[in-house]
């Protein structure tokens, strides 16, 4: 029967387009195996990757890309750590170099307690990553007029934040990232707050193209099992914005006829 | 860092024929004692940071792959060496 449902359009980001609308981030896994079957599972085709300075004392061990499949994922690589403009816009050209390739999830923090970003270093960074070429995904706060200014500075894709980095608490405030979705020309991907699979489902069904999340499935009890709650979620969430929701009401409406019931006069 | 050590400790015979030995070089936010010839593509080795994945960034410029062989550290020469580890 779902033949009858048309398919849904890929999302298209710069060169890139993705099928699942699911990112998943490869931080805070207990082991690389892990991160592997949980990315695997989760059905995302796009991971989010960290640059870090080579330890110089490093335990030779197990090498984190042995368990990324390159050629099965887009990486896109991302800015996290930054507190000003200049950090972050070396990271990307470093990241650049070291993948080949222009994507960049940019994010330029203002805060260490909340990990808010710094918005005038986020919007300064985007300019001068998009004249530098670069396919620019930034990660903001749910401010409606940022999420403008981002997008009109020529962001491919705006990544509001549904509550703090790692915090689990979900969107917050829907009503913010309902309005950034409604003004958006680019597409809007929540990124960051996501705390379970509903929170997901939320965020697809206020019409975001797209989730990203890392912790909620990390530090999940069991993190294959939410790898796959999210997948899901992501697909159902989608198709429920799709599908287009009813008008609520103010009152009841009876689903069953209201005639026709028995003991009741002719 | 055991050949670093090592390499330290030859210094003074290099000093005669290089008046700027004794100089340093900051990899990493660390200070660490400059030596002659000393190319990029030889400090990633000691480093065990060869192959995908990692880049350096030299003076606040990225160091493009096809130069690691033949870029040459100066004295007073700031260097990041990063690679890619898990991220969200």
């Amino acid at each position: 029967m779902s033949e009858h449902i048309p398919a849904d359009q890929p999302l298209v980001l710069g060169a890139f387009q993705f099928d699942s609308r699911l990112f998943l981030g490869t931080g805070k896994y207990a082991t690389y195996p892990q991160m592997r079957d949980a990315l695997d599972i989760s059905g995302c085709e796009c991971v989010t990757v960290a640059v870090r300075r080579i330890p110089q004392d490093e335990v030779p061990g197990e090498r984190f890309l042995d368990y990324l499949d390159l050629d099965r994922y887009t990486i896109l690589p991302n800015t996290a750590g930054c507190f000003d403009a200049e950090s972050a816009l070396r990271t990307a050209r470093l990241a650049r170099e070291m993948l080949d390739t222009d994507l960049i999830k940019l994010e330029v923090l203002g805060d260490q307690k909340t990990l808010l970003p710094e918005p005038v270093d986020t919007l300064h960074a985007t300019e001068v990553l998009v004249k530098e070429g670069f396919t620019v995904l930034v990660y903001t706060s749910d401010d409606v007029m940022q999420a403008k200014r981002l997008q009109e500075a020529g962001a491919t894709a705006v990544m509001p934040a549904g509550s703090p980095i790692g915090s689990g608490q979900g969107i917050l405030n829907p009503l913010n990232l309902r309005l950034i979705i409604e003004q958006a020309t680019v597409p809007i991907i929540v990124d960051a707050g996501v705390g379970q699979a509903s929170d997901v489902a939320i965020a697809m069904e206020l019409g975001a193209d797209g989730v990203l999340m890392n912790t909620a499935v990390a530090a999940a009890q069991d993190p294959l099992r939410m790898a796959r709650a999210v997948n899901m979620a992501c697909k159902a969430g989608r198709d429920s914005f799709l599908a287009g929701r009813m008008d609520k009401r103010m009152c009841a409406m009876p689903s069953s006829p209201e005639k026709g019931v028995i003991g009741a006069g002719a | 860092m055991h050949n670093q050590t090592k390499l330290a400790a030859k210094m003074p015979a290099v000093e005669e024929s290089h008046p700027t030995s004794g100089e340093s070089v900051r990899i990493n936010g660390k200070n660490q004692p400059w030596r002659p010839d000393w190319t990029v593509s030889d400090l990633l080795k000691e480093l065990d940071a060869t192959g995908p994945g990692v880049a350096v960034e030299r003076n606040l410029e990225v160091v493009r792959r096809q130069n690691l062989a033949n870029t040459v550290i100066q004295p007073g020469d700031a260097l990041e060496v990063v690679r890619l580890v898990g991220g969200g």
